[in-house]
């Protein structure tokens, strides 16, 4: 019956080269010296490398990045590794999400150098200085330019403009408690027709046959006609929630670059995000920390970031590249809500929502 | 429990006390082979799930053991455990429907590109959902081939779900139930006739009852699948359908409430462990000594109008819910704007879109060192398990570890992933950043596998063979070297090629770990679906086409290898 001790042997062999092997190779370590200091974001946090190596050798950090899931389950990790946290700095944190941030104590003091070059719409918490507001872009309803010139209709431009008869079954969006354009879009609507007329909004887009899906993904790739999947799928929604910059990507992802965008914007139906970032409790670099929170309200990566994560700075002065100004003109005047008033009626508006339009 | 039994034992007479000696000896040794899964099990599974849990219902210092009533009182989420447990019914029996007679044509027809076509039917199974998901809208919804043909769309309703579970286990039951029935000597059934049933009263009362564990196990099998179905629901239910992992990915990832989920997965564990229990009976049950005889012998080619009609039939089905939709996605992976070409895969190799860090055909490198890692480990732990499963005087508390390894199956991944997180946090175990935590998720995942693959053949092993080498004067080492080994070897290698496609397609747990430097193929695709662009779709479907292409290869090679299939996967 010893045979099996061999078969022991063997196996208790290989799983210890197994380990030994995770033991030598493992470059990155977060019990590491000063000179690193991590980052923690969600999925669409993008760089250039260029930007990032030039902070590297001026500052003389080495910059680790930690890519920790969706925006909300990004900052829910965060959150629930706040005592002995994955990173030095969180990036990523939005104003629908911010006060569970913040009540959760994600954050310590520390205003940014560069902190004052901010625009001063969208400064916030600024006795406190716990949070850095880092780029902002608007969820609006995008449209299939081929497709309205092709049915010879003028595109929607406002939310009123939605639940008018001539856009009935042309709008998909997406599930307001999982997704974050979905969640946006019904801040949007909260924000424009105010507590007590968002629900009537609703009531009435729901009969004017909106469609709602569970993510963006499936919303935008294979339910809006006008995105590279939603052709290949033979989409037949022209009208979707998105992002106001997602018509330059469909220019900058497309290979041959046309000449102008497929998609437009229904600038009157927006609703503006903001991200933040912050120094985390508990971080074990607070000073690299301090100096990556400086960097990225700089002029440098605030230039960068654009192309990168389709967003828009924050700073002042900043220059927007010419494919955003030419493809996706930013809205005139979105709707905003304070991250208060967000935190306080958020988890009820979603519940409703999901009743009135889901059930 | 045995040792406190050979105490007793020691006192008597010489014989016996040799008897408690070897018996003892024996418990010890399960006792070292069993160290290593149980380590594994308890540290990486059963450790992360329990703190995640506790942190959902230990809140403040207080036990709130009443959130259980109150989440279980709640209609929403009655409403979800019911559509979950009629959906994963349904599901399976449309699965062993469809896929029975798959099952009977592979056991006993002899055809061309047979081996083929076994590991194309097994693709779709360790293909990740999110892949697959976008692929199978495209055969069921808005100008799918369903709508071309009849008009009919399916998408967002329950049959898409339905039909895409078929999909995904038709594999589990051609494997497990046409693997026995490859075995079972047709001569049994003809002897029956020669006596004078009719054909119909000859399989009932022959074939039936030797097949019968083996359906009853892959009902199970896809029954547990379905039960915890997530990117499927997740993407062609739409929001209006939610099983109990959607739901608990829900409460954990987006609203974050964490009692409610923590109840829910408490929920999913009874049910899961329920079933489990089950299967354990229905695979001993299964093992009662059936005489079988080599699958070479009992196929041939199909014979009369009815037999070719019935292969044809089963091709069809094959082409149509299997086959099609993995063709969808290699079409889209080629068709560029300027029409068929090799565009997207080209742009593979840039690394200029600054979502990774690295040009997406890195992805592939990644993907296939985690694998192999993952391969390691599983096969080492399962390999363990299973040769201490294998012993006859294994107590319940062993058999029960069976049913335990099978349970990172049947647990949310965001459960174990949130589980890591807080779990395995501090040193020495500080393991949140270190690329090990991906090898180490996608092994729990494969270690039911490869148990279940070498269990059977291990249990086949005579002992008496051990015994008589051992009387001649063998070593321990060489006994093991040229009795088991030899007959094990290549359900070894069956195994670990099992281990290595199902790491490859793991996502779940993958996605909350895997780094931006180093993504794996799955999450690649997640994360170029994510944007838009011609450029990032077209390269998800290229690298889904990539990510099938090396599965299918993976699958033939197994099936070049494989020769018992009383396996069950």
């Amino acid at each position: 019956m010893s045979i099996t001790r061999q078969v022991t042997a063997v196996a208790v062999g290989l799983g210890l080269v197994t380990l030994a092997a995770c033991g030598s190779s493992d470059d990155g370590t977060s019990s590491g010296s000063s000179k690193t200091v991590t980052l923690v974001s969600h999925d669409s946090w993008a760089v250039s490398k260029g930007v990032l190596a030039a902070f590297e050798k001026q500052s003389g950090y080495t910059v680790k990045v930690l890519k920790d899931g969706d925006a909300g389950q990004a900052v829910n990790k965060a959150i629930l590794t706040k005592d002995n946290p994955q990173g030095d700095v969180f990036f990523g944190v939005d104003n629908t999400l911010l006060s569970r941030a913040l009540d959760n104590g994600l954050f310590q003091s520390y205003e940014a150098k560069g902190a004052d070059a901010i625009l001063p719409a969208y400064r916030t918490d600024e006795d406190k200085h716990r949070v850095t507001p880092i780029d902002t872009g608007d969820i609006c309803v995008n449209y299939d330019k081929a497709w309205f010139s092709e049915h010879k209709l003028t595109p929607p431009e406002s939310f009123d403009d939605l639940i008018k008869p001539a856009y009935k079954d042309l709008l998909v969006t997406e599930n307001a408690s999982t997704s974050s354009p979905g969640l946006g879009f019904l801040l949007g609507s909260a924000a424009k027709y105010g507590d007590d007329g968002w629900a009537g909004y609703w009531t009435k887009l729901k009969a004017n046959g909106v469609k709602v899906v569970d993510g963006w993904e499936q919303a935008y790739n294979e339910e809006f006609s006008g995105s590279a999947g939603g052709k290949k799928a033979k989409a037949d929604r022209p009208l979707v929630v998105s992002y106001a910059s997602s018509p330059p990507a469909e220019v900058i992802f497309a290979d041959p670059k046309p000449a102008t965008a497929p998609t437009g914007v229904a600038t009157g139906t927006c609703f503006r995000q903001v991200e933040y970032a912050g120094l985390l409790s508990n971080a074990g670099n607070s000073e690299g920390g301090k100096a990556l929170l400086d960097f990225l309200v700089g002029k440098t990566f605030q230039e960068d970031m654009p192309l990168n994560m389709f967003v828009y700075p924050v700073r002042e002065g900043a220059k927007v590249p010419a494919e955003f100004t030419e493809f996706g003109p930013q809205a005139k005047d979105p709707e905003t809500m304070d991250p208060a008033k967000i935190a306080e009626h958020r988890d009820q508006w979603v519940k409703s929502w999901t009743s009135l339009v889901l059930k | 429990m045995d040792i406190a039994r050979t105490e007793v034992t020691k006192a008597r007479g010489a014989p016996e006390a040799a008897a408690g000696a070897a018996r003892r000896k024996g418990a010890a040794l399960r006792g070292a082979l069993l160290a290593l899964p149980v380590v594994f099990f308890a540290l990486f599974f059963a450790y992360p799930v329990a703190a995640i849990v506790a942190r959902g219902l230990h809140v403040d210092g207080v036990w709130r053991l009443e959130q259980v009533g109150e989440v279980l009182g709640d209609s929403g989420i009655r409403h979800v455990l019911w559509f979950t447990f009629w959906q994963a019914l349904a599901s399976t029996a449309l699965t062993l429907l469809i896929a029975l007679p798959g099952a009977y044509v592979f056991a006993r027809f002899d055809f061309r590109g047979k081996q083929i076509l076994r590991a194309v039917v097994t693709v779709p199974f360790v293909l990740p959902t999110v892949v697959v998901g976008t692929a199978f809208l495209a055969l069921v919804g808005r100008g799918g081939l369903l709508d071309e043909l009849w008009g009919v769309r399916l998408d967002t309703t329950v049959w898409a779900i339905l039909l895409a579970h078929v999909f995904f286990n038709y594999a589990v039951v051609v494997r497990t139930v046409g693997g026995l029935w490859a075995q079972l000597d047709p001569r049994q059934e003809e002897a029956a006739r020669v006596l004078g049933a009719s054909r119909f009263a000859a399989w009932r009362q022959v074939t039936l009852p030797a097949l019968a564990p083996a359906v009853g196990a892959a009902a199970l099998m896809v029954f547990l699948f379905t039960f915890t179905s997530f990117g499927v629901v997740q993407i062609l239910g739409g929001p209006t359908f939610a099983t109990l992992e959607v739901e608990i990915y829900r409460q954990t990832s987006e609203i974050f409430d964490l009692g409610t989920a923590a109840v829910l997965t408490i929920v999913q564990f009874v049910a899961v462990g329920a079933i489990l229990a089950v299967h354990a009976g229905t695979v001993r049950r299964r093992e009662s000594a059936l005489r079988l005889v080599a699958p070479e012998t009992t196929a041939r080619r199909p014979r009369g109008r009815g037999q070719w009609a019935l292969l044809g039939g089963v091709l069809v089905s094959i082409a149509v819910l299997l086959v099609l939709p993995l063709a969808v996605l290699v079409q889209r992976s080629f068709g560029t704007p300027g029409g068929a070409g090799l565009g997207y895969y080209k742009a593979l190799t840039r690394d200029d879109s600054g979502i990774f860090l690295v040009a997406p055909i890195a992805a592939i490198g990644n993907s296939l060192q985690y694998a192999v890692v993952a391969t390691g480990i599983a096969v080492a732990v399962g390999s363990l398990a299973a040769v201490a499963l294998t012993r006859r005087d294994a107590g319940w508390l062993v058999r029960g570890f069976d049913a335990l390894l099978m349970l990172p199956l049947g647990v949310s991944a965001v459960t174990v992933g949130f589980g890591f997180l807080i779990a395995l946090d501090e040193p020495p175990l500080d393991l949140r950043s270190s690329w090990i935590l991906v090898p180490l998720a996608q092994a729990l995942v494969g270690v039911p596998f490869v148990v279940r693959t070498m269990l059977p053949v291990l249990r086949a092993v005579d002992g008496r063979l051990r015994e008589a080498a051992a009387v001649l004067g063998a070593s321990p080492w060489r006994v093991w070297r040229e009795v088991d080994l030899p007959i094990v070897r290549r359900a070894l290698l069956v195994a670990a090629g099992f281990a290595f496609a199902v790491s490859l397609g793991e996502f779940g747990a993958t996605v909350f770990i895997a780094r931006p430097d180093n993504p794996t193929l799955p999450v690649a695709v997640a994360r170029l679906l994510g944007r838009p662009g011609d450029l990032n779709y077209g390269q998800a479907m290229a690298l889904s086409t990539i990510l099938m292409v090396v599965c299918a290869v993976a699958l033939l090679v197994l099936e070049r290898l494989r020769t018992d299939r009383t396996g069950e996967f």
